[in-house]
């Protein structure tokens, strides 16, 4: 299969995938509902603080929330999904390789998750009064369709490891907050033990909501925006590995399909 | 209660856990049921610390500890009586001549028990990591009372659960339910600072009463003066245990009568 079949694979699975996805109460809900009552928690302390000026912070850092929740789950859960539907093993067996198929599901986890930015931004500023300035505004709609795509590569790393696991929800369900905790999505990773920072480092949430904060608040933003790139590349070529790896590993030990 | 009907309770309660829930390994269990609510504690209690509300780390370890029964009572709740439709077996159980009330409240004690597990879970988290120490003598206090919010959340939960006996996304009520509990019962948030149509939505919710009895006696007051709240704390789940069950006999009827039960 040639280059521009791999790409109708991914433009064509994305447009069915987001369609899928757009009808999904529980997607929606992940994507809406969910940052909407963070953020509006977060506002609530930041007023009940002295941080009323981090508003837009928190905005920003719960719409991230969102989409790595939608990410998450979205990558977890679909392969869990077809496990149980019984057609993990066709989309397995299918020509194309399976990271190619995987793909255009694991970024339309993290696009359908960007709605989280939207809704957390819309809500802060009708009921929070959340001043929507931005600094970098050129930059900041730069950096979010970025952010988007390398928590899509994250998701697609994980995708090809929970192939492997019969449980992958749970460990999904396991992932939600250590990453939102380790990212500094709505506190500085700075307040953590020394410890943590080098393990942000090697996730591209924390880069891609430094670059989109920085954008947004001011501040460098090409470094983080570089390093959130870098990251999702590191994952793309991670998970070519591991795929191969896993699915081999998985028809040996027969856990693909078994719910 | 009469001794087949207590057998239905405890007994019948029991075997529909194990059955309804036989895929809980460790490997399952030990990431969502205690995983999660050990970083859901961390979470807070640092983003309390960042946005200097002025409020102590206990305030968000209690606060969150309690809560995270409702991990339990939501979820667990509601697939304890709308996974029976899933799995087909709801039909011979509503064929059966069995106590309505034995079935629907024995499914509530394994789910509180869980719960009970988790929010155990959640103050040891504190005590070991985020340094919450509650005095010694106010342990059985802060222990009846997370008891009581943890009842009156699983009986918030049967309402959830009689909801997926007819309903289609449970799992959608179940989510939203469980996020607005985390808003609107002052777990991070205090009631104070919240506008005053979200502190009376509160007030009808289960573990606001609760939480904030947990907080008063963590922090050294007695049983006797939080008795207020911890009374309203039962109330509450009275009041959502009798609406689950009139939702139940319900549902149950308007399925029988569209001959709708196990169906999507």
């Amino acid at each position: 299969m040639t280059l521009t079949a791999y790409l109708r694979i991914v433009g064509l699975g994305l447009v069915f995938r987001l369609r899928e996805f757009a009808v999904s109460r529980w997607f929606i809900q992940m994507a809406t509902v969910q940052p909407i009552v963070f953020a509006s928690i977060a506002f609530y302390l930041f007023h009940a603080g002295g941080r009323p000026g981090t508003l837009l912070y928190a905005a920003l850092g719960a719409g991230m929330m969102g989409i790595w929740s939608s990410t998450l789950f979205g990558s977890g859960g679909a392969l869990q999904w077809n496990r149980m539907q019984g057609t993990l093993e066709l989309l397995v067996a299918a020509p194309p390789p399976f990271l190619v198929v995987l793909l255009p599901l694991t970024l339309a986890t993290s696009i359908t998750g960007a709605y989280a930015i939207v809704a957390t931004l819309v809500w802060g500023r009708i009921f929070f009064g959340v001043p929507l300035h931005f600094v970098h505004p050129l930059a900041f709609a730069l950096a979010v369709p970025i952010a988007v795509v390398a928590l899509g590569l994250m998701g697609l790393l994980m995708a090809t490891s929970f192939v492997l696991y019969r449980n992958a929800n749970a460990l999904a369900n396991f992932l939600e907050y250590p990453v939102w905790v380790v990212t500094g999505l709505l506190f500085p990773v700075a307040l953590l033990p020394g410890w943590v920072a080098p393990i942000s480092w090697l996730l591209a949430p924390k880069w891609g909501i430094d670059a989109i904060r920085n954008a947004a608040l001011g501040g460098a933003v090409w470094r983080p925006l570089g390093l959130c790139v870098l990251t999702g590349a590191a994952y793309l070529v991670l998970a070519a590995i591991f795929s191969g790896i896993f699915e081999r590993r998985a028809r040996a030990e027969a856990t693909r399909s078994l719910t | 209660m009469n001794s087949t009907n207590f057998r239905v309770f405890g007994i019948g309660g029991l075997i529909a856990y194990r059955g309804l829930f036989n895929w809980i390994r460790p490997r399952i269990y030990i990431p969502t049921m205690l995983g999660a609510p050990l970083f859901q504690i961390i979470f807070f209690t640092y983003l309390g610390k960042y946005a200097e509300t002025g409020q102590s780390a206990d305030f968000f370890i209690v606060g969150n500890a309690v809560q995270v029964c409702s991990m339990s009572a939501v979820y667990g709740m509601t697939m304890a009586i709308a996974n029976e439709r899933q799995f087909g077996t709801l039909g011979p159980l509503l064929a059966s001549p069995a106590s309505r009330i034995a079935i629907f409240l024995g499914r509530g004690v394994p789910v509180l028990a869980n719960g009970l597990v988790v929010s155990a879970f959640g103050f040891i988290v504190g005590a070991a990591l985020l340094g919450f120490r509650p005095g010694l003598s106010s342990l059985p206090a802060l222990a009846l009372i997370t008891v009581v919010t943890a009842a009156s959340c699983t009986c918030f939960g049967m309402v959830l659960g009689s909801i997926g006996l007819r309903g289609k996304d449970f799992f959608f009520v179940a989510n939203l339910a469980y996020y607005l509990l985390l808003l609107f019962c002052g777990i991070n948030v205090p009631l104070s600072t919240m506008p005053e149509w979200m502190r009376v939505v509160g007030d009808c919710l289960p573990l606001t009463h609760g939480v904030a009895a947990a907080r008063h006696v963590a922090a050294g007051e007695s049983l006797q003066s939080v008795a207020g709240l911890a009374g309203t704390e039962a109330v509450i789940g009275i009041a959502y245990a009798a609406t689950g069950y009139l939702m139940f006999r319900l549902l149950e009827t308007a399925s029988r009568r569209a001959g709708a039960m196990d169906t999507f």
